[in-house]
């Protein structure tokens, strides 16, 4: 198993070549559409433009994005004072700095972290999850997420919900035809440039939904192991975790905002139904069941530390 | 091919000059983990006079439960030394358990919008306690591991990092904390 500081090592490398490849997608995307019009140097220049601002977006305010489209408030720290409590303790056995901890208004249960870096990290929960969990329970969750801190995943699946995002983006605004539409010539317009545009938004189209499957697989399942074998590391209760799933699967996992190109973030798909083709290739968690098994082991033998 | 001894030569300043400062970084990380028990310790004693005041009224006939949480509480700060710290510590959070105890016995007490937040408080504390030694302690391996294997036991050696001393709890601090089912 790799150590947080390989683990973190890594989702930054990732991090970084995500980026890259955006930002040679957008290069080559900003020449073709320059050519179509006959000047490739202003549409690279746009491109990058826009590149700059998507990039910058992901990286300054991702975690808040995502908080945002899950309509997450804040903790009370009157009202919210057990769970406040809970991810205090867990941050104290990861040894990390207290995160943000977010709620969302929901029946169902489930919980998602976010954030660059640790000293920037968030912590969401829906309600439904905190009315239904015991302490031990909440504890195994809260610790799940702060591994997935400590190992900076939430770096990784923040870049990775970006590009995928932005790649539906782009399909919707070349579909449309507002993309570079302020240099169309009044009048005539340009035959050729509108049909690159529904080209390439055809193209895209297309692309998106290819996208949104390679990230998956991307993400690697592993990583859900990962974290919760940290977790039982951190509260040294598998049992707890393991219960906490058992329920999550049973009263089932809905949040607000449903949306695709987030739910890897969450620490069970929000989605997806893992009772049906849970195995399936291109599904970002692990089987719950399979999950719950894993923990249940580590408790049998006991052996940690 | 005057420039392998050079070669040679960045080479060592450089895995030095990295072992060295992630010693450094471990030795702080367990320093400060040590700390942080301080803390939660501290905020422990802090809030055991709120509960006792608030409780006061409705037990008059728990006098016995309320005075040895008390001197628990005086007797686990003016103790020194690790171990008689630990002994203190450990009997503290016994007299804190049957005061919980008393207090499921009392509906009117159970009630109390009070009473249920500085016990959620209190066994948020107890948690965090033995959190900050079960992390405390990983530390102490990580550290100690590292300045005793090769190769950083050299440069451990030459620069004294002593090895550290792991926290040794009683039974009490070993097992699972186990919060209250609710």
């Amino acid at each position: 198993m790799l150590s947080f500081y390989e683990a973190a090592a890594k989702n930054l490398r990732r991090s970084r070549f995500l980026f890259l490849i955006l930002f040679l997608l957008f290069f080559a995307l900003g020449s073709a559409i320059g050519n179509a019009y006959g000047n490739a140097g202003y549409g690279v220049a746009l491109a990058l433009i826009l590149y700059a601002i998507l990039a910058a977006t992901a990286w300054f305010s991702g975690s808040s994005i995502v908080l945002s489209i899950h309509g997450a408030r804040e903790a009370d720290p009157a009202e919210h004072r057990r769970l406040l409590n809970v991810v205090d303790e867990m941050r104290i056995a990861s040894g990390l700095p207290m995160p943000r901890v977010y709620l969302m208004e929901s029946g169902g249960m489930n919980a998602f972290a976010a954030g660059r870096r640790p000293r920037e990290a968030a912590v969401a929960v829906t309600t439904g999850l905190l009315d239904g969990l015991n302490r031990e329970e909440l504890q195994g969750v809260i610790a799940h997420e702060m591994a997935h801190i400590k190992s900076r995943d939430t770096l990784y699946y923040i870049c990775a919900a970006v590009l995928v995002g932005s790649i539906a983006l782009l399909a919707d605004m070349f579909l449309r035809g507002t993309f570079f539409g302020g240099r169309r010539r009044a009048g005539g317009g340009s035959g050729r440039g509108s049909a690159a545009f529904v080209l390439l938004g055809l193209l895209f189209a297309l692309l998106a939904p290819l996208a949104a499957k390679i990230l998956q697989m991307s993400i690697s399942r592993q990583r859900e192991y990962h974290a919760d074998a940290e977790a039982a590391g951190f509260t040294r209760n598998p049992l707890g975790l393991a219960s906490a799933l058992e329920k999550i699967a049973l009263v089932g996992s809905g949040i607000p905002g449903r949306n695709r190109g987030t739910q890897h973030l969450f620490i069970v798909n929000p989605v997806r139904r893992f009772t049906e083709a849970s195995t399936a290739l291109f599904s970002t968690h692990p089987p719950t069941a399979l999950r719950i098994q894993r923990l249940r082991a580590m408790a049998g033998k006991g052996g940690f530390g | 091919m005057g420039w392998i001894p050079a070669i040679v030569a960045v080479v060592v300043v450089a895995w030095f000059v990295g072992t060295y400062n992630s010693l450094v970084r471990l030795r702080n990380q367990f320093r400060n983990a040590w700390h942080q028990i301080d803390v939660q310790l501290k905020r422990r004693y802090d809030l055991i006079p709120n509960l006792v005041e608030v409780v006061k009224d409705y037990m008059s006939y728990e006098q016995e439960t309320l005075t040895k949480v008390i001197e628990a509480r005086g007797a686990a700060i003016s103790a020194r030394g690790a171990s008689e710290q630990g002994k203190a510590e450990n009997l503290l959070t016994e007299s804190l358990k049957s005061l919980f105890a008393v207090v499921e016995r009392y509906p009117e007490l159970k009630a109390n919008q009070n009473v249920a937040s500085l016990q959620e408080e209190l066994t948020g504390t107890e948690n965090k306690i033995s959190f900050a030694r079960q992390f405390y302690n990983d530390s102490v391996m990580t550290y100690n591991n590292r300045i005793q294997s090769i190769p950083a036991n050299a440069i451990a050696s030459v620069f004294d990092f002593s090895p550290a001393e792991y926290f040794e709890g009683g039974e009490e601090s070993r097992t699972v904390p186990k919060a209250d089912l609710r």
